[in-house]
């Protein structure tokens, strides 16, 4: 196994051993699932929803090239600065390039996993740029010197206990400030109100943009995202580049299964489609009036960082994906074991296709052996993504370049010598009965010898049946005769 | 729906040859006692399954050649007593063997006449098996693979509320999985280990002498984790319990 497998299994075994973990894990993943599935059964023709959804991301994933160049355009015609990164490192050039030039001291952020993925805080910060969490979860995680666990609940992971003594702890609340969670509420909005309102830029992520119009959609619950991108003079907006829609018809198709594919909300508190920045007036009376609001620059850096290299490979239907975090919370790994296991931005049976496909199968392949292909997050995936295929496809990559570990991969000759003949496989199957006769006792053996001893650590392994089914249903019918 | 079947064979898969053959031995005697001839191919080994899921394609397709040849003596129907191995045979032998001129076109009419055993005697015979008058509660599992795979949401509780009326325990949790996922109960030991955890408890509280499933996969490991924690309910098959409802 590499070291990175091994870490990851390290995590694993941390995590499994971490009950307060667990307990957070069930109750806030358990009540995210809980509120997808009564969401879907409410809505009519829920199926249909989904094949809509999947028939707008299909279609521009299939000419991505041809979407991206339109977007850019439109965006640009309405006074917005597109920039292209082919990196995280140019994503991170390019924002604190924005940010000195205009000699901002202070940005504030909503949530975006793109940011996270190119460790923008920690650029910016060096650049001189104090940076602000504003969505509650990321601001306990920014607080707390932590990583998101979860696409969109980042503090899956702890309790409101948790929280209460951080904010104690960092913020000096009183015990009436984090009595429950409305006044832990409260008490974050007092803190960051005070930033918006001194910001010189937002930064934020983009859910979806759309081609035809160059706009960008955001949705978030809190109502920061709408101040990030409104109230700071500089708005930038971080776009992973397959995060695109042809029109507002396929945005609507997909807004209508993203949310309640993430918190089981019909809708979410806010859904901003933002084109352009703040419009002035036309002049001498003729031309529309300007804009009240809205910032003076709009920046769009649109991301690859290994995106386009996942394009026309057998991973490429991942890059549907539109991040509602319906697969995690569906996960019964991810239930367990919680998104820092993962080692990556981005967790759960999405991120075990996509941390592979973005940066490389050597220390990523392994997170997709942490499936039982159960099937579950397919069932909820609001696009119809087939995780378990794209999960088997990083496995037979891996297994082609020999990163399987090497007992399998000495097992498997054998294994296969012997399904595919029929008279060796009834000889192996005696000879195995035999020698298990040694190990067993009563029917059941309670040790395994080398790596099938995971299995007996937890679990009895049944003796082998001293007589096959085969041979005894062949012997039961000649006597018949 | 199809003519009725007067013959079926039957593919028992390598668990229930080599450890369960007692499920495969009631699969023939409930499909006998509901007017169905059975034949057991005797060149049947493996599906291939482990191979497949591990990434080994190249291994996969050799094992799935293997099985359609031992398959394809006759054109009866193939019944299957486990969920995840119709699944692979229905599901993933066409799209492993699609780009084979020979094996592709017969993977897919092997595909199009394999069906799992619950999903046989319900859609394909339309069988209505009479209730025992007595007998241990049941608690049903439903496997991943047939559930999700194949659909099987109503046919083995049809089944099983057939014979055991009343007698049944309502399982929380009943679609989420096991934790057995072949290698992955192996490879990934402590994961496989918890969300079996979850399974056992959920099952003990139930109420039920005896918990079944489609799967000797997935009894298996439930089986072999209530064997270690000396629980007093049993593990056993559909085809087992439909052969002798009264036996717990």
């Amino acid at each position: 196994m590499t070291e990175a497998a091994l870490a990851f299994h390290r995590r694993i075994d941390a995590a499994l051993a971490d009950a307060g973990l667990r307990r957070a894990l069930a109750l806030t993943a358990g009540r995210l699932a809980g509120g997808r599935t009564a969401a879907f059964d409410a809505l009519a023709d829920a199926d249909a929803c989904r094949d809509d959804a999947r028939r707008a991301r299909a279609g521009a994933i299939a000419r991505l090239d041809s979407l991206l160049d339109q977007f850019a355009r439109e965006a640009s015609a309405r006074g917005c600065s597109v920039h292209w990164a082919e990196t995280a490192a140019d994503a991170r050039r390019i924002i604190t390039g924005i940010a000195r030039e205009r000699n901002i001291r202070l940005a504030v952020k909503s949530k975006s996993m793109a940011t996270e993925e190119v460790a923008l805080n920690e650029a910016l910060e060096q650049a001189g740029v104090r940076v602000v969490e504003t969505d509650l979860g990321e601001f306990v995680v920014q607080l707390a010197a932590d990583r998101p666990s979860h696409i969109i609940a980042p503090i899956v992971h702890l309790s409101r206990q948790d929280v209460a003594a951080l904010f104690q702890d960092k913020l000096g609340a009183t015990a009436a400030d984090v009595a429950d969670i409305p006044s832990m509420t409260a008490l974050a909005r007092r803190v960051l109100r005070a930033e918006f309102l001194q910001a010189g830029m937002g930064i934020s992520g983009v859910n979806l943009a759309v081609a035809d119009t160059g706009s960008l959609c955001i949705v978030t619950n809190e109502g920061n995202g709408r101040l990030t991108t409104t109230l700071p003079r500089v708005h930038v907006a971080l776009l992973g580049l397959e995060r695109i829609v042809a029109s507002a018809a396929d945005l609507a198709g997909v807004l209508t299964v993203l949310a309640r594919s993430a918190t089981g909300q019909a809708s979410p508190v806010y859904t901003n489609v933002m084109t352009g920045p703040r419009r002035r007036g036309g002049g001498a009376g003729t031309g529309p009036a300007g804009e009240p609001d809205g910032p003076e620059e709009l920046h769009i850096v649109i991301l690859d960082n290994g995106r386009s290299r996942i394009l026309g490979t057998p991973l490429s239907e991942i890059l549907y994906c539109v991040r509602c975090g319906a697969c995690l919370n569906a996960c019964p790994v991810y239930r367990l074991i919680g998104g820092h296991a993962y080692g990556g931005v981005y967790p759960g049976p999405v991120g075990s296709v996509v941390m592979p496909g973005l940066h490389g199968l050597e220390d990523w392949s392994e997170l997709a052996h942490a499936s039982s292909l159960c099937g579950a997050c397919r069932d909820v995936c609001p696009v119809k993504i087939d995780l378990p295929h794209l999960l088997l496809e990083v496995r037979r990559e891996a297994a082609s370049r020999e990163l399987a570990p090497l007992w399998i991969r000495a097992a498997m000759p054998a294994y296969s010598a012997v399904a595919t003949r029929p008279r060796l496989y009834r000889w192996a199957g005696r000879a195995a009965a035999r020698l298990a006769r040694l190990l067993q006792h009563d029917g059941w053996i309670r040790r395994l010898p080398g790596p099938l001893g995971a299995w007996t650590a937890s679990r009895d392994f049944p003796a082998p049946s001293a007589r096959s089914f085969v041979e005894e249903h062949q012997a039961r019918k000649a006597a018949a005769k | 729906m199809t003519p009725r079947p007067a013959r079926v064979q039957l593919f028992a898969t390598c668990l229930v040859d080599q450890f369960f053959p007692a499920a495969g031995h009631a699969a023939v005697a409930v499909l006998e006692r509901f007017g169905v001839e059975v034949h057991v191919p005797p060149d049947q080994t493996c599906c291939g399954q482990p191979a497949f899921n591990g990434g080994f394609a190249t291994d996969a397709a050799a094992m799935a050649r293997t099985t359609i040849d031992a398959l394809s003596h006759s054109d009866d129907p193939v019944v299957v007593p486990s969920g995840s191995c119709a699944d692979m045979i229905v599901n993933h032998y066409p799209e492993l063997l699609a780009g084979d001129a020979v094996y592709g076109p017969r993977a897919k009419a092997l595909a199009a006449r394999t069906y799992e055993f619950s999903q046989f005697l319900v859609d394909v015979l339309g069988v209505d098996p009479t209730a025992a008058p007595s007998g241990p509660t049941l608690a049903y599992h439903a496997s991943c693979h047939g559930l999700r795979g194949l659909g099987l949401r109503e046919q083995p509780r049809r089944l099983l509320h057939a014979v055991a009326g009343d007698r049944s325990a309502d399982l929380p949790d009943a679609e989420t999985c096991c934790g057995f996922g072949g290698l992955f109960a192996v490879k990934m030991g402590p994961v496989s280990s918890a969300m079996l955890g979850s399974k056992l408890d959920a099952i003990e509280r139930s109420g039920a002498d005896v918990v079944v499933a489609t799967d000797v996969s997935c009894l298996m490991h439930i089986g072999g984790g209530l064997h270690r924690r000396g629980s007093r309910v049993r593990a056993r098959h559909i085809a087992e319990v439909l052969a002798d409802p009264g036996h717990d």
